[in-house]
């Protein structure tokens, strides 16, 4: 059997009774009162029921009398010509965030951006998101942006603050002056970078990038005589070894990389080449999750392994490391030998990194998957520059210090040391867009644009060329950084001219510019490939390597979260604060991150109190050279078990955001996490930022804090609902999944009287409609729809999911869904339409044998929907084109439908979340996540999109808005509608391609062609023996591997006597 | 059955207009017509507007041709340098006018004949009052005639007994002392009943009408009437609600589309045959009200130009009308559905506007009402190959099998049409 059982968490696995009670009370909701007693003897007596009866027609009778108040209409005083009121508009435009880069269009209606998606013509990103590039326009709305330059920490005006920062500037002739920004992708503000510096000859500009890779920029120096980044081609790669590089989550270009890494993972029966994917990893990261092949190993050890797989492939010497690591070594680089493989790793040593650089020299990655023709400009951060500069500010020789999208007081291992030195620096000048932990130091604050508000440029690969257009006018009194820098080297023309005269000129001509800014991007016709010859020192790194100190008992590993990766303004961006993370499902916090046997064999922290039933998490204290870190424990099966982890971007000052703001809220409960960078040691032997610190001590601690979890909220109750094969079986017998259905649903897809043998073919060509007729006794709720013409459906890929929540955010813009906070996700009241189930199976004491699935899980809009036939009010009903309506002003709230919904994908608003209702003084507040109904904040809602009010349920709508919009096109220029025309947000938003949708009732659609031709031996509906005939089918997981532990004798689940502890 | 006969009636009525319309276009170049869609928004026959009044215009020209292809590309006239032309583009302003070269050389002529032919309008007497056709008045008459007859019936049945009283009575009969009606339980219970399910019935079908609007016609600030430029002017609708064909929104036109025309016109001239009066009585001066919009556009009047800012832009301001047709904010409504896929008249829904001074919400934008017409209307099938999809459809139609195929059958009925 493929179908295996998967647990969500321990208490799951173990099934603890107080999981059971849990999963018993779905609406974790006491009534409001007693009914021990039987229900008549209740506290709350008949009397009462009444009274209340009474005063709520009463109620009712009084909102309902008054006066329809008078509503204005307001047009323009002069219309803009290309606003068409009710019209969406399309700019072309380039999201760019430090390095990190995604060309993006951006939807605009009535002026205002609501929401971002991909430019599917950029040849880097192919139309891919991730879930920050989804959640950046909610960053342009930022209440806690400022709205005025600051000097001296008052408001100013622009004329004052030049004033102050020329007379400064020229007041520092006698030191250096120094311009710090973090990577910068502009080729213009390179060239106001450089008048500046012409400017002021004592100038010097440093890069810093808050998560650095400065390893790899070093030891490509060395190995290849380039001090910057190839491009990668997983695409192209047969075999990927990743060396705790989660490239799919948060390495270098994640969006690139998701998309390269799904197009190597898509098969189906006749095409069954598929990438062969090794991970090693101390902790748990999304990719792997993905991994073919996994296993976990110390970050001291890193080294080690990248210098056994080197001689393994140079030599063949057989590793000496752990049992698993021994074997997936072996195994990888007799991949690796067979060509067109490629190695990354995450490590920010230098020396490392030169010994990956041997490897993939030696195995030929250069020219094939590794290209050097044209080089990546992501990240050009040198760590010592930073370091230096620290050392020159506090030795008082610096004049002047400008700061650009970096926040050193933050995000500086020694932030202390900053701050001393900055003290000491005459003039400091912050370009942040809000009074962050580096600005609140600084003299002068100049507000740079948010980057939906600039003219601007990026070049993330050498000769490729993105724009970005301003979707609206700035919001406040901002200032573009480059034009701040033009001012005050004394250039008098403004940015935006100067850029677009270079545009011009570059790309000859104005109608060569214009094409070039409404697509978006210029770039050549095709990538020229080209590989580069390794000349880098390996024996003296792998001396290095060997003398690095060895780690203590535990290791502590910082990491950048996938939602609000090294913090920034992302902290402050509730939709990433309440997006479940990938593979802890934590939200509005950080955590320690620990194995489940270290944590109870070493913090005693024992099961039900340990996982998720029991939100109040046991602490730890981390402690390392005086400082000390006091977190939660949060269990994660497959964490290398002495090791523990830690994410960066919490622990943010209050000038950040309400929700960033870490403290304690009003009801005295510690909120917002702590900051990690502290734990961020500076290598002196590679010049780098370690992002693991392996001298650490870690001790239980008595207190305890609340995490909220969304793990095992809507829960299957272990119902089998995921395939999973291995790439060999399912080579040898792809149908063996049609026979497993047949074998569930056969049965039903006769008349009861008839006679029916089992087909030869072990299955039946025809059983999805044999079933949908016969497999019910009331043949009404089956019946196909009257017209025959549209049936949406939806498939998706679990072979391609990355699980990186993309998706979620996606469906969060588009669809208004609110942000309900930490206190009501404690409750499981989280809203998200779309959730990412995941799934682990394997021993979770034994961290190699976990493997990892995801599952995104929304409405599946059954034809035969349970949720329909027990609404009392016809609230929820089907529509003919197979769609499951959800009518919110006909909804009474009984939430019968969330409790008859199989696939627990309805959602109850509890608490008006958004002031939609028409009573006053309801609105939720919990002090975090109010901004939200701020009305700037409120711009970013999606006007085709009804705000739900209290009382009510909702669900994933299949973006019904953007269907009758699409079809509303067609009928208008009066042609069919086409395939691949209308797009729901989270196919939109996807990386890897795992979700296609369409009319399923079209022969020629994408989603038609999966059902019935290409992929029809992977195909399989969740649950689908209920007979609820989902319109969403997902396509079964391979894993091209030798095993999966999933229902093997390694999977607890199988063999239950073995419970840990 | 009156409400359906009417709207019947209505149809009918459009219909014919329509035909005619169509018939008399297909005949020859309406010279009438074709100024009122193309040239009306910018000229006047007799007076100067926006731009020069056009009676004569043909003797004016250098020839003929001049005029033709002027018309169809006046940007290219004034470019090859055409000293005639680049005279008046000066004249005016340097306001360029349109270009037309959908029009064809004769229907310009037509227009030519058409402007030559206007003649300034005499005064007549004030316009008859009560245009619109009454109501049809018998109404009432039907619960009047059932009330008479029904008290006709209760003193037959009183008399009958009465008589068949004194007959028992006069034969020797005992007979039962005769219970009053107010204390007869049958009857007071009977009253309990019929008044319980009235109340009921009124409550439930008050408390349906909360929140609608019908006939709502709140005073705005500025007195626009619809009459006199949708209906005596013929002003295309969609010249100014521009959204309807493309939009959710049919857009009210921001200030400077009223001044395309309003630069030109700044007075009411039509006061005599057609007096402005609000729905209070109280007359309206149509020229103050055109100022008022110079207000809000930032016109200066005298000088005919814009008042600026040190920026240079116009200092106009919006103005704030009072929104007649309110939807619920669950409601999904998109005007270009109706207008350019469904081809539905604006009257169907808005009433005669061309006829209201003061627009009122003329339906009652009702569930029920929106749920009626999708149940009554047939999709344009036929003639839009976006329906192709419907393949079952189309073979029953060929078929005979279904006469239409109405919004109903294409899922119009269905919650997340409108509600999302």
């Amino acid at each position: 059997m493929s179908q295996k059982k998967y647990w969500k968490g321990l208490e799951e696995l173990n099934e603890t009774p107080a999981h059971q009670q849990v999963v018993a009370n779905e609406f974790k909701e006491d009534l409001p009162f007693d009914i021990s007693g039987g229900l008549l003897q209740a506290e709350t007596p008949r009397r009462d029921f009444l009274k209340y009866l009474g005063f709520s027609t009463a109620a009712a009778m009084v909102a309902a009398s008054c006066e329809m108040p008078v509503r204005k209409v307001i047009p323009y005083a002069i219309k803009p010509e290309d606003i068409q009121p009710g019209v969406a508009n399309y700019y072309a435009s380039t999201f760019v965030d430090g390095g990190d880069y995604c060309a993006v269009v951006v939807k605009t209606r009535e002026g205002r951006p609501i929401k971002l998606d991909g430019n599917t013509k950029s040849s880097i990103t192919y139309g891919s998101t991730s879930a920050r590039v989804q959640a950046a326009v909610l960053n342009l709305y930022d209440k806690a942006r400022l709205r005025h330059p600051m000097a001296n920490g008052a408001e100013s005006t622009f004329a004052n603050a030049d004033k102050i920062v020329t007379e400064g500037l020229a007041a520092a002739a006698g030191k250096t002056i120094y311009l710090l920004t973090s990577t910068i992708l502009s080729p213009t503000t390179k060239e106001v970078i450089a008048k500046f510096l012409a400017k002021y000859p004592n100038a010097k500009h440093v890069t810093y990038d808050s998560i650095s890779y400065s390893g790899m920029l070093l030891a490509n120096s060395e190995s290849y005589g380039k001090r910057s980044l190839p491009s990668y081609h997983f695409d192209k790669a047969k075999t990927i070894v990743s060396l705790d590089a989660d490239f799919l989550g948060t390495w270098l270009s994640p969006v690139e990389f998701s998309y390269q890494y799904g197009q190597g993972r898509k098969i189906n029966a006749k095409n069954l080449n598929m990438s062969r994917h090794y991970q090693v990893e101390p902790t748990h990261t999304i990719s792997g999750a993905s991994a073919d092949y996994r296993a976990t190993c110390r970050p001291s050890e890193l080294g080690a392994v990248a210098s056994a797989l080197y001689s393994l492939i140079a030599n063949g010497t057989a590793p000496a490391l752990g049992k698993n690591l021994n074997e997936l070594l072996t195994k990888a680089a007799a991949d690796l030998k067979k060509g067109n493989g490629l190695v990354v790793c995450g490590s920010n040593d230098k020396n490392i990194q030169v010994v990956v650089n041997a490897i993939n020299s030696a195995i030929g990655a250069n020219g094939t998957t590794i290209n050097w023709a044209v080089e990546s400009n992501y990240k050009q951060g040198i760590d010592a520059d930073m370091v230096n500069l620290v050392a020159d500010m506090n030795a008082d020789k610096v004049g002047a210090l400008l700061m650009h999208d970096v926040n050193p007081a933050y995000d500086y291992c020694e932030a202390d040391k900053f701050l001393t030195g900055l003290s000491k620096v005459a003039l400091s000048v912050s370009f942040a867009d809000r009074m962050d932990e580096t600005a609140q130091k600084a003299k002068i604050v100049t507000p740079d644009n948010n980057w939906l508000e600039s003219w601007g440029d990026a070049e993330p690969k050498t000769g490729f060329y993105s724009f970005m257009q301003p979707s609206i006018a700035p919001l406040f009194k901002t200032r573009a950084f480059q034009d701040s820098l033009l001012t005050w080297a004394g250039d008098t023309t403004t940015y935006q001219t100067m850029w677009s005269n270079y545009w011009t000129a570059k790309l000859g001509g104005q109608a060569a510019f214009d094409a070039a800014l409404q697509n978006g991007i210029y770039e050549p016709a095709t990538m020229s490939m080209g590989g580069g010859s390794f000349a880098g020192n390996l024996s003296a790194a792998m001396t290095a390597i060997q003398a690095s100190p060895k780690g203590a008992e535990m290791e502590l590993v910082l990491y950048p979260t996938v939602a609000i990766g090294y913090g920034g303004a992302w902290s402050n961006n509730p939709w990433l604060q309440e997006m479940p993370d990938p593979i802890t499902k934590a939200t509005w916090d950080n955590y320690i991150c620990m194995s489940p046997k270290t944590a109870k064999e070493k913090f005693d922290a024992e099961l039900t109190s340990i996982t998720e039933v029991e939100a109040n998490k046991k602490q730890a204290k981390i402690t390392w050279n005086g400082k000390e870190l006091l977190l939660p424990i949060v269990v994660v099966p497959g964490m290398h078990n002495d090791v523990v982890a830690v994410a960066f971007g919490y622990g943010r000052d209050k000038g950040v955001g309400r929700a960033a703001a870490s403290g304690t809220d009003k009801d005295g409960k510690l909120i917002g996490g702590k900051n990690a960078y502290p734990f961020v040691r500076f290598n002196t032997t590679s010049q780098t930022f370690d992002y693991s610190n392996t001298a650490i001590k870690i001790a239980p601690d008595n207190s305890r804090h609340e995490v909220a979890i969304t793990q095992t909220h809507h829960s299957y109750e272990g119902r089998p609902i995921i395939h999973e094969f291995t790439l060999e079986e399912f080579s040898k017998d792809p149908e063996a999944l049609l026979r497993e259905r047949y074998a569930e649903i056969g049965h039903y897809t006769t008349k009861p009287w008839e006679h029916h043998d089992a087909p030869s073919k072990g299955y039946d060509a025809d059983m999805d409609e044999k079933f949908r007729d016969e497999g019910t006794l009331y043949p009404d709720h089956t019946e196909k729809p009257s017209h025959e013409a549209i049936h949406w459906g939806m498939s998706i890929d679990l072979n391609t999911c990355t699980g990186c929540a993309a998706c979620v955010i996606a469906c969060q813009a588009e669809n208004n869904i609110s942000v309900v906070g930490k206190t009501h996700v404690l409750k499981a009241h989280e809203m998200h339409w779309l959730r990412i189930d995941r799934y682990f199976s394997g021993n979770p004491n034994d961290p190699d044998s976990v493997q990892t699935v995801f599952q995104p899980m929304m409405c599946q809009h059954c034809d035969n929907a349970p949720c329909e036939n027990v609404c009392p009010v016809n609230a929820t009903s089907h529509s003919s084109e197979g769609l499951n309506q959800m009518t919110y002003n006909r909804c009474i709230g009984t939430k019968y439908c969330a409790n008859n919904c199989p696939y627990k994908v309805r959602h109850f608003n509890w608490m008006d979340w958004n002031g939609a209702d028409c009573f006053d003084d309801n609105l939720y507040e919990d002090g975090r996540r109010d901004d939200m109904n701020d009305d700037l904040t409120r711009m970013v809602l999606n006007p085709d999109v009804t705000v739900r009010s209290r009382g009510v349920m909702e669900k994933c709508s299949f973006c019904v808005q953007r269907l009758q919009e699409g079809k509303l096109e067609a009928k208008k220029s009066g042609e069919p509608l086409k395939d691949g025309v209308v797009k729901t947000a989270c196919q939109q938003a996807c990386a890897s391609g795992c979700i296609k949708f369409g009319n399923a009732n079209d022969p020629e659609s994408e989603i038609y062609k999966i059902r019935h031709s290409e992929d029809k031996e992977r195909m399989f509906y969740v649950l689908e023996q209920l007979h609820v005939l989902p319109n969403v089918n997902y396509l079964s997981k391979i894993r091209n591997a030798d095993k999966i532990t999933a229902g093997s004798k390694d999977d607890l689940m199988v063999n239950k006597s073995k419970l840990i502890g | 059955m009156l409400l359906i006969r009417k709207i019947t009636k209505s149809t009918l009525s459009l219909l014919v207009i329509l035909l005619l319309s169509q018939f008399s276009a297909i005949a020859a170049p309406d010279g009438a017509a074709i100024f009122k869609s193309n040239c009306a928004s910018c000229h006047n026959p007799l007076k100067d507007a926006t731009g020069p009044a056009l009676q004569g215009v043909d003797k004016r020209v250098p020839s003929k041709e001049w005029l033709h292809k002027w018309v169809k590309n006046p940007a290219g006239t004034i470019a090859s340098g055409d000293k005639y032309a680049n005279d008046i583009y000066n004249k005016w302003g340097k306001t360029q006018m349109t270009a037309f070269p959908n029009l064809s050389d004769e229907e310009i002529d037509a227009v030519v004949t058409y402007v030559n032919g206007v003649k300034p309008p005499t005064p007549t007497g004030g316009n008859k009052e009560g245009a619109a056709a009454k109501e049809d008045g018998s109404g009432w008459l039907y619960p009047l005639i059932t009330l008479a007859l029904l008290g006709l019936a209760v003193i037959l049945w009183r008399v009958n007994k009465s008589l068949r009283r004194v007959v028992a009575t006069a034969e020797g009969q005992t007979v039962k002392k005769e219970i009053p009606f107010y204390r007869h339980k049958v009857l007071i219970a009977i009253a309990a009943i019929v008044l319980f399910i009235s109340a009921g019935f009124f409550i439930v079908n008050g408390g349906i009408q909360m929140g609608r609007q019908q006939n709502y016609m709140p005073e705005q600030p500025i007195f626009y009437s619809h009459k006199v430029h949708a209906g005596i002017n013929q002003i295309n609708c969609q010249y100014c609600h521009a959204g309807a064909d493309k939009s959710r929104q049919a857009m009210i036109p921001s200030s400077n589309v009223c001044m395309n025309c309003h630069k030109g016109i700044n007075e009411y001239t039509g006061a005599a045959e057609h007096p402005l009066v609000t729905a209070e009585g109280k007359k309206v001066d149509g020229t103050a009200e055109i100022q008022k919009l110079y207000e809000y556009a930032g016109w200066d009047p005298v000088k005919k130009e814009y008042k600026r800012d040190a920026q240079g832009n116009i200092l106009a301001k919006p103005i704030e009308w009072v929104k007649i047709h309110n939807l619920p904010d669950h409601v999904y409504f998109n005007h270009s559905q109706h207008v350019t896929v469904g081809q539905i008249q604006c009257q169907r829904c808005h009433g005669p506007i061309e006829e209201m001074d003061e627009v009122y919400q003329f339906s009652p934008l009702s569930m029920g009402w929106c749920v009626n017409c999708h149940r009554q209307t047939n999709v344009q099938f036929e003639n839009n190959n976006y329906y192709s999809l419907y393949t079952k459809y189309h073979a029953e139609l060929k078929a005979g099998k279904r006469t239409g195929v109405t919004v109903e059958d294409i899922g119009g009925l269905e919650c997340q049409k409108c509600h999302y």
